[in-house]
């Protein structure tokens, strides 16, 4: 661990050589194969990667809702992936999630204010007599209205539906809330809505987001940094306009260069990996992405690279990428 | 912290109180299902008939009398009277207990056992799930349900009480498959990993997030089931191992009736009408009942 230096921000969480196996049959499905990474408090770490590459798993497992096979995920210095379901119900107050489908993600069943006053009621966050008037505050916070609380979630548009989940995941005031593809579901202009209002409330309730999505343009909007994901493993972990500036592993490069550029210019390299991502039932030996990799040399088989500090907090997984791309970037 | 509370907004619980206004909405929502009241109106009339049948029966339901058997229906006895000169009418009655009993109770039995179980089965899942409680509804329904039924009643011994015990055992495990399988499809539903993120109790999970949720397929196999266990209560009535002689039950008089249906068709029909009229308006009501739940519907 680091010396923490008095106006470095304190490390919230910090993940282990995080894995998450499934079992099928003989085999398992590597969903999540070996992550670490620290989250400081206050800032949004976005998390990008294609579907299937782990993302969404591992938001579950940072919250302890999948156990993990392995490693560990420390939080306010303690390690929570040892906790006992007790202990794991009151740390539900301070790590919260909001979830992709506005559908799904609501008991068609309860009305908002039904179900805000369970959770609020369940970790004692209010007296009994203050709850509606907690709970109405919080819906105007979010951009509802204070008659919300009688309704049916049937009756609201998707936006709103996100924004009663957003409420529920303030109800218990948390310390961290895990965006799991928190707009993907929602047209572009309510994206940006919730977006802005997730940026207000962070300001507001000096909230840590870990933002994981699938969406470049969205992550590059809300993040502080951007760490990537492929095949169960981070590729490139560094700050917002360090990765996309710069962007080290070759499937970082591949990725980035396939967003379109507004600016009509033709773009230099559009990097087309070959092949399809394999199964997470078979991850190829050595380095996961040696079989696509335009970099690919013959100890990539078999070294699994490490996740190494190419330069002022800048994480890559590729043991083949040199500094040169920092000299470049001098003459850019 | 507090906002500015805008116009028209209801900030406190004795301006509108929301429950009383919801049970209204659903009430209305029931209301306007026609085919719903006209179910439940029978339903109603059936039950006040189980409870004091006595009020409506114009003669004594076991009295026998023989210079009147056999008699078609007529201003003296409203339905005819049996092979023993009994008025079938009164028995028709009488019989609405004894079938609205054994419907009710067995499939109270079947909900009280299969409910918890197939809930805990499906929302904890394990060995349990799998390889015991599965398995013993697997060989639970691979019998034919009367078959089974008899069974059971040959082991206890005939009666009612008993055979409401077999019926009620004999449908439990089709609660238990159905309940089991509504929780397994809802336990993956992120509004229920929500629940879980919020830190809220198994328990409560089950009981106050899954169990409404479920509850329209199970009103409908519930009230399908009291209709069967009204049928399969009448035909061990009719093999003489349900509702014992003299008193009537809708099954054993249906079975009577079979044998005069040529000299006296109205022995079989007015029996047989009845349970018809009971099974159709208790589905209906059913059908009604989980409309009123939904409140997706409006």
């Amino acid at each position: 661990m680091s010396i923490k230096h008095e106006k470095e921000p304190e490390i919230l969480l910090e993940v282990r050589d995080l894995q998450k196996h499934f079992k099928k049959g003989g085999n398992a499905i590597k969903a999540v194969d070996g992550i670490s990474f620290q989250v400081k408090r206050g800032e949004t770490l976005g998390i990008v990667g294609e579907s299937g590459c782990g993302k969404s798993t591992m938001g579950r497992v940072i919250l302890q809702l999948l156990k993990p096979t392995e490693g560990e995920v420390w939080f306010e210095g303690n390690d929570i992936s040892k906790f006992s379901n007790t202990q794991l119900r009151k740390l539900r107050k301070d790590i919260q999630i909001i979830f992709q489908d506005p559908f799904g993600s609501l008991n068609q069943r309860m009305t908002v204010g039904a179900m805000l006053r369970e959770i609020v009621r369940f970790h004692s966050i209010v007296p009994k007599a203050e709850e509606l008037r907690f709970i109405q505050d919080l819906l105007r916070k979010v951009g509802l209205n204070a008659n919300h609380y009688w309704s049916y979630p049937h009756k609201f548009s998707g936006g709103q539906r996100q924004r009663i989940s957003i409420a529920r995941a303030l109800a218990v005031e948390p310390k961290l809330i895990i965006c799991d593809e928190a707009v993907s579901a929602l047209d572009v202009s309510v994206q940006a809505q919730i977006l802005n209002l997730l940026k207000k409330l962070k300001r507001e309730f000096g909230l840590t987001y870990i933002f994981i999505s699938h969406d470049l343009s969205v992550v590059k909007h809300i993040s502080d940094r951007v760490g990537v994901m492929y095949l169960g493993k981070m590729v490139e972990l560094a700050g917002k306009k360090e990765i996309y500036n710069n962007p080290l592993h070759p499937y970082t490069k591949a990725l980035f260069s396939a967003i379109p550029d507004i600016s009509g210019k033709e773009k230099a390299t559009i990097q087309v990996l070959k092949g399809d991502i394999p199964s997470p039932l078979n991850i190829p030996s050595g380095c996961h992405f040696h079989t696509r990799c335009p970099n690919a040399i013959a100890e990539c088989k078999v070294n699994v690279p490490k996740f190494r500090d190419m330069s002022d907090n800048h994480y890559v997984s590729c043991d083949v990428v040199r500094n040169d791309n920092l000299v470049l970037e001098g003459s850019r | 912290m507090m906002e500015q509370v805008q116009k028209g907004e209801i900030t406190s619980v004795k301006t509108e109180y929301p429950r009383i206004r919801l049970m209204k909405e659903m009430l209305q929502r029931l209301l306007e299902n026609k085919l719903a009241v006209v179910g439940g109106v029978f339903t109603i009339l059936l039950i006040f008939l189980a409870l004091f049948p006595g009020v409506v029966a114009t003669h004594s339901h076991t009295e026998q009398d023989y210079s009147a058997v056999l008699v078609p229906p007529s201003a003296a006895h409203w339905f005819g009277t049996d092979e023993l000169g009994r008025d079938l009418f009164s028995r028709v009655i009488y019989g609405a207990t004894t079938s609205l009993k054994a419907g009710l109770i067995s499939v109270g039995i079947a909900l009280g056992i299969g409910l918890p179980i197939g809930m805990l089965s499906g929302y904890f899942r394990g060995v349990w799930d799998e390889f015991l409680i599965m398995r013993i509804t697997d060989a639970m329904l691979s019998f034919p349900p009367l078959v089974l039924a008899l069974t059971l009643v040959a082991v206890f011994g005939a009666g009612l009480e008993n055979a409401m015990i077999a019926i009620g055992l004999v449908l439990t495990p089709s609660f238990m498959r159905l309940i089991r399988g509504e929780v397994l499809a809802h336990r993956e539903k992120e509004y229920v990993e929500a629940a879980r993120a919020s830190g809220l109790p198994s328990w409560r999970i089950l009981f106050i997030h899954i169990l409404p949720n479920t509850i329209a397929p199970i009103i409908v196999q519930a009230t399908l089931a009291i209709a069967a266990a009204i049928i399969t209560e009448a035909s061990l009535s009719y093999l003489g191992l349900g509702t014992q002689p003299p008193t009537p039950s809708w099954g054993s008089m249906l079975s009577t009736g079979q044998g005069y249906l040529e000299q006296a068709p109205w022995l079989g029909l007015f029996p047989g009408l009845f349970i018809f009229i009971t099974v159709l308006s208790i589905n209906l009501f059913g059908d009604g009942i989980r409309d009123m739940f939904d409140s997706k519907l409006k």
